[in-house]
This record gives structure tokens, C-alpha cells and sequence, in this order.
């Protein structure tokens, strides 16, 4: 059984412009232990996506609408707001991208590891720092137990996302959320904190969902990737099965349009022509059409549905060529 | 001018910016953010500077542009020696040296049309007759750079971040320059967005002839646009080799470590590819490691690095690395 089913899954926001669909019928399973990366641009709904499911999204403009997420036997959009914050932090965790902002510049960093374990364990202030000691040794943070006590503008880039990881790993969670950890860190910084992740996730049995924009790091990391457009599930497959062969249009122009190292430089790159679609102002039928290099007259009128294109290979698109 | 010499040559150049502390303002320190960088650019070719934060890669384009006060050495720019040039004896250049930013948003006024952004280099630089002809013009660079002539009318905050990029660059082109310094342009981008402004920069050097000196931290988009590349560390370059030879033979162990860190978007290669990581982040600046700068991240380093700062010097044809172990 799956750790977390989330099926039709819908978040809307109403802003200045108008009312969008940031996330619009979203499905997916997740097993234990399993990373899945959920990849796309800005505005695919891939962050969202994540919110949604830890229940962060701003309220009054932004409303969960429609779906279910079950994990452990409940359901994370229904659960009232008390037994939520007992799954935040304790049973799912969640890594932000800035960990400058996540942070809470006042508190000593170990007892911002700690707290999850006071908060949720009842564990005391005392034992926590310890642990939190222990936690920042485990993420390989340099000098770990002498800098219990320091703050977070003590430490570099890379040691803040470490002291991110410390505390999401605080109680043990099944569930790991990390939405673009490490997209603003160096490049061998950024190796360094997903290798970190990985391995702290295959040790703990925590399942990943790690959602980024870069190819790079979803072929390095991921077992399964979902691909996002306009706010809906584009493609889901194994990695190994989306990269050898992409179903979606999108998905296909995505990896073509990339200079990457391994092949020969300087040849023309080969983008997907057009900008990505204004939410607020979303064509009928499919959200890539304007795009797709592939588009016929159906794909003007009607949204396609995710089907099961290959064993464990969907993708919602109107044309069967790819 | 002999027709093979460098359009630019920096040489030993050093950047610092000075740290004052208490009433008296006294001068405790500096931050060397270029330390004694020294490389050519030919007409024509595509030098790419990479390197992570800190590595005084952006620094160096900005000292190049003279935005920024020179502490020592040489920018020669078509065989004039700039690096002391006023103010006055600095404008023909700054019309032949354009700038492209990470974000066009913050360095294009949002109070002035598409047309009036493109055409007030023109005005400055004497580069039209009159209002007739840097309309028609304006026009011509939007086609150019893949827009519509009739955006002209528009205001910046009606473009998305493509075609503000797109925008700066007919900007750029208006002044007809040599030498393009490019800062990150594309990293603020959708990746599927990148694709076309790099097509954009490479369609625009092939009909124009221009001279790029391309500043980035993605290897891969560093890699695609170079002819020639140099990496940077801590306002030092490590490592200036051709394209090719940088990629299929690195010879710094810091070259090294960046190439194996940036994942290559295929997980069967993932796979079997060995995951060397380098330890620990860079250094700041204002205080960097004696020796060779890279050494306390180094996984080869020896006695003499800790002491010894390597001078870049020819390995190979074509290929020059600061390392005592090559």
C-alpha cells in the first residue's frame, strides 16, 4: 500500500488578475521510501502541489478545492487544523528552499532542531538539545556539537540547509518533503546536500518528494519523477523511463532544449518555442497546445486526461505517436 | 591593430574592496574579490567565466566595464589601455562594451516604453539622425531579437522574463557594440526559455561578429556557448583552457570537482557515474586560505599547497592550470 494517495488534487488562488487553477486535478501515489521528483517550471503548481498537501497554503486567496491525500490512514485535506500541525514536522517534514527564511534568525539553531522533539515527543528541553546536537553531527555540520548554541547567520548557505535537514529529521519522519533545496546553493554545495539527503532517506526508510526544476538533479536523485505543466500532471514514470523515453510533448521538448555536459558542445539547441502559460488566462484544452509541436485540432478543445500510456508510464496527452 | 591581436586583455587584474572600521574609518581589510586575473578574448570568440559564488567571476566583467574601481593591473580594450581612463575618455567605450544583466527587470526603466528604452542609447551615443530613424530602428532590433515591431509601444512589466532579456539585448544591439559582457543572462530563466536566448546570443554573434565575455555558473550553458573557458576560485583563475579540452581532460582538481558535481540529465549515466564530492563551501574572500586557495577543499592537496600559491602556467597547448600537482 502506498504511503501517501493523493488523488484529484485542486488549489485555487483568486489574485489581483483574476481567479487560476494552481494546482487542477492532481494524482499520485508515493511508496515507502520512494523519491519521487516532481519537476516544472514556475508556475506548473509543483510548489503548490507540496503546500497543499502540508496544508500551508494562504488563506483567504488561496482554497484547497477538491481531492484527498491519504497518508497513514488519514486524510491530510480534511484533517482539522489541530491533528494537522501534529503531522507537520513529526510524521512529514518540510525543506524550503532558503533556509535563511526558514529559519528563525533568534533561536539558537539547536534549539530550533530540538523543538520538534519537544513540541511533539515531550521530550525535554535538555534531551532535545542534546539530540539536536547528535542531528547536526548526523548532517555532518563541521564542529556540530560545539555549535549547538549558535545562531543561523553563523553559518554559511550550505550548514543552514544541513541544520533543515537536522530538524526535518528531528522526529523521524516517513515523509520528507524538499521543495527546491538547493537551488540556492553552488553547484558542489548542492551535490554535497542531495547526496546527503538521499543517503539520510535510504538509511531512515523516509520517502522523498523532491521538487525542482533542474533535469539534472531528478535523473541523479529520483526513482519516479511527475512532470508538471499549467498546473496539471503532464507525465509520471519511472526515471529511468521518462528520460529514455518521454511520452509528453513537453516533456521530450524539455529534455531536448537542455545543453548538457556529456554531449557534443556548441551544436544549436533545439527550445520549445513560446512562453509558459498565464494561469489566469489558460486555453481550453490542453495548457501545451500553443507550444506543442505536435498539436491538432482535438488538442484545441478538449484537456486531456492522464492515461496509462505504458506499464507504469501515464501521460495526458491526445496524441498516441510519442 | 594587427589583425590576430586580442579585442580584450586583461592582465593581472585585482579588484579589492577595502573594509573600514570604527569613527576614524580605518582601513582593517579588503575583500579581494579579483586577485591577479589575467586572460585575452579575440574577436569574434566566446569566453566563458565560471566559477561559484565569490569567485570574483562578476567582478571581473564589472571591472572590465570600469563600473568598478580598479586596485591593480591592466584592461586593454582594442589596444587602448582603459584602466585609467576618465569618465570622458570612457564613453566611446562604454557605447562598444554592453552589458547583459541576470535581470532585465532591474536594469530597464519601467516608466519607459520598449521604444524609448531602445532608442535612448541611440540618442546618447549620436547613433540616429533623428526620432524617424530610431523608431525604424527600434523596430528592426525588436524583429531582430525575436519580438514583434509593434511591442514597441509596450512597458517592460508587460513581458515576461524571456522577453525581458530579449529586450535587453536589442538594447545592447542598438549601440552597435563589440564586446558583450554577459552576466547570468539566462539563469533567471525558465529552463525552457533558456534554450532560445542562448540560440538568441549565438544567432546575434554569427551576424554581427561580436565578441562575447560570458559570465555563468551552469556549466552545461557555459560549456554549449565558449570557444574558450575559464574557471574561477576565490578572484583567481585555476584553470583557462579551450571548450573541449576543459570538458574531455580538466586538470585542476578543482575543474575536476565542479564538472562531477553538476548531474547530467540521464539516470543511466547517473548510475554508473562515480560521485566525487568536494567537502566543505568556499572560503570568504576576506580572508583566503594561504597557499593555494583551493587547498583546504582539495582531496590532493600536499605540503607545499598550504604554503605556495601555484601561478597559472601553460600544461598543455592551449591549456593553462594554477595547480602544483600538474
Amino acid at each position: 500500500m502506498a504511503l501517501l494517495s493523493v488523488r484529484g488534487l485542486t488549489t485555487r488562488f483568486r489574485t489581483d488578475r483574476g481567479a487560476l487553477t494552481a494546482v487542477d486535478d492532481v494524482s499520485f501515489d508515493l511508496d515507502e521510501g520512494e523519491t519521487l521528483a516532481i519537476v516544472g517550471e514556475s508556475g506548473s503548481g509543483k510548489s503548490v502541489t507540496a503546500l497543499s498537501l502540508m496544508r500551508l497554503i494562504a488563506q483567504p486567496a488561496g482554497q484547497i478545492v477538491a481531492g484527498s491525500a491519504m497518508f497513514e490512514g488519514k486524510d491530510l485535506l480534511s484533517l482539522p487544523e489541530e491533528e494537522m500541525r501534529s503531522v507537520r514536522g513529526d510524521r512529514i517534514a518540510m525543506i524550503f528552499q532558503e533556509p535563511m527564511t526558514s529559519l528563525n534568525p533568534s533561536i539558537s539553531v539547536g534549539a530550533q532542531v530540538g523543538e520538534p522533539m519537544v513540541l511533539h515527543r515531550g521530550s525535554t528541553w535538555q534531551a532535545a538539545m542534546a539530540k539536536a546536537g547528535e542531528l547536526l553531527d548526523r548532517v555532518r555540520l563541521p564542529d556540530a556539537r560545539a555549535r549547538v548554541n549558535a545562531y543561523p547567520h553563523q553559518f554559511s548557505g550550505g550548514q543552514r540547509q544541513r541544520a533543515m535537514i537536522a530538524m526535518a529529521l528531528a522526529c523521524q519522519p516517513r515523509l520528507i518533503i524538499a521543495d527546491e533545496p538547493t537551488t540556492a546553493l553552488d553547484v558542489t554545495v548542492q551535490a554535497q546536500i542531495l547526496a546527503l539527503l538521499k543517503e539520510l532517506t535510504r538509511e531512515t526508510g523516509a520517502a522523498l518528494i523532491l521538487i525542482t526544476h533542474d533535469l539534472g538533479v531528478v535523473a541523479r536523485y529520483a526513482d519516479r519523477v511527475a512532470v508538471m505543466y499549467g498546473g496539471r500532471m503532464v507525465e509520471t514514470a519511472s526515471a529511468r523511463a521518462l528520460y529514455r523515453t518521454p511520452r509528453h510533448p513537453y516533456t521530450e521538448g524539455l529534455l531536448a532544449s537542455i545543453p548538457r555536459l556529456d554531449q557534443v558542445a556548441g551544436r544549436r539547441l533545439i527550445p520549445i518555442e513560446g512562453q509558459p502559460p498565464d494561469l489566469t488566462r489558460l486555453p481550453p484544452g490542453c495548457a501545451f497546445r500553443p507550444r506543442c509541436r505536435r498539436a491538432t485540432a482535438a488538442c484545441e478543445t478538449t484537456r486531456p486526461a492522464l492515461a496509462e500510456a505504458a506499464p507504469g508510464h501515464w501521460k495526458a496527452c491526445l496524441n498516441d505517436a510519442a | 591593430m594587427p589583425p590576430d591581436a586580442p579585442l580584450l586583455e586583461v592582465a593581472d587584474l585585482k579588484v579589492h574592496f577595502p573594509i573600514y572600521r570604527g569613527v576614524i574609518a580605518k582601513q582593517v581589510g579588503a575583500v579581494k574579490a579579483v586577485d591577479g586575473v589575467s586572460f585575452t578574448v579575440n574577436p569574434g570568440e566566446t569566453l566563458g567565466l565560471v566559477g561559484e559564488s565569490g569567485c570574483g567571476k562578476s567582478t571581473t566583467g564589472l571591472a572590465v566595464l570600469r563600473m568598478l574601481d580598479i586596485t591593480a593591473g591592466r584592461v586593454v580594450f582594442d589596444g587602448t589601455d582603459i584602466t585609467r581612463h576618465d569618465r570622458a575618455a570612457m564613453r566611446p567605450f562604454r557605447r562598444r562594451i554592453q552589458m547583459i544583466y541576470q535581470d532585465p527587470f532591474g536594469s530597464l526603466d519601467p516608466r519607459m516604453s520598449v521604444a524609448a528604452l531602445i532608442a535612448e542609447p541611440m540618442i546618447v551615443h549620436k547613433l540616429a539622425a533623428n526620432a524617424a530613424e530610431r523608431a525604424e530602428r527600434a523596430r528592426e532590433l525588436l524583429e531582430m531579437v525575436g519580438l514583434r515591431a509593434d511591442m514597441a509601444s509596450r512597458y517592460i512589466h508587460e513581458f515576461s522574463g524571456g522577453q525581458r532579456q530579449r529586450i535587453g539585448i536589442a538594447r545592447a544591439l542598438a549601440m552597435k557594440p563589440d564586446l558583450l559582457i554577459c552576466d547570468e543572462p539566462v539563469s533567471a530563466l525558465d529552463v525552457s526559455i533558456q534554450a532560445q536566448i542562448v540560440n538568441l546570443f549565438q544567432e546575434i554573434q554569427a551576424k554581427f561578429g561580436l565578441t562575447y565575455l560570458f559570465v555563468a555558473h551552469d556549466l552545461a550553458v557555459v560549456r554549449h556557448i565558449s570557444d574558450r573557458i575559464a574557471v574561477m576560485y576565490l578572484g583567481r583563475i585555476v584553470e583557462i583552457a579551450d571548450r573541449d579540452t576543459l570538458y574531455r581532460a580538466p586538470l585542476h582538481p578543482y575543474t575536476q570537482a565542479l564538472m562531477a558535481a553538476v548531474p547530467i540529465p540521464d539516470p543511466e549515466i547517473e548510475a554508473t557515474r562515480p560521485q566525487i564530492t568536494v567537502q566543505g563551501e568556499v572560503p570568504s574572500a576576506l580572508n583566503p586560505p594561504p597557499g593555494c586557495r583551493f587547498h583546504p577543499r582539495c582531496p590532493r592537496a600536499v605540503a607545499r599547497c598550504k604554503t605556495e600559491e601555484p601561478q597559472l602556467r601553460e600544461a598543455t597547448s592551449g591549456q593553462s592550470v594554477a595547480c602544483h600537482l600538474v
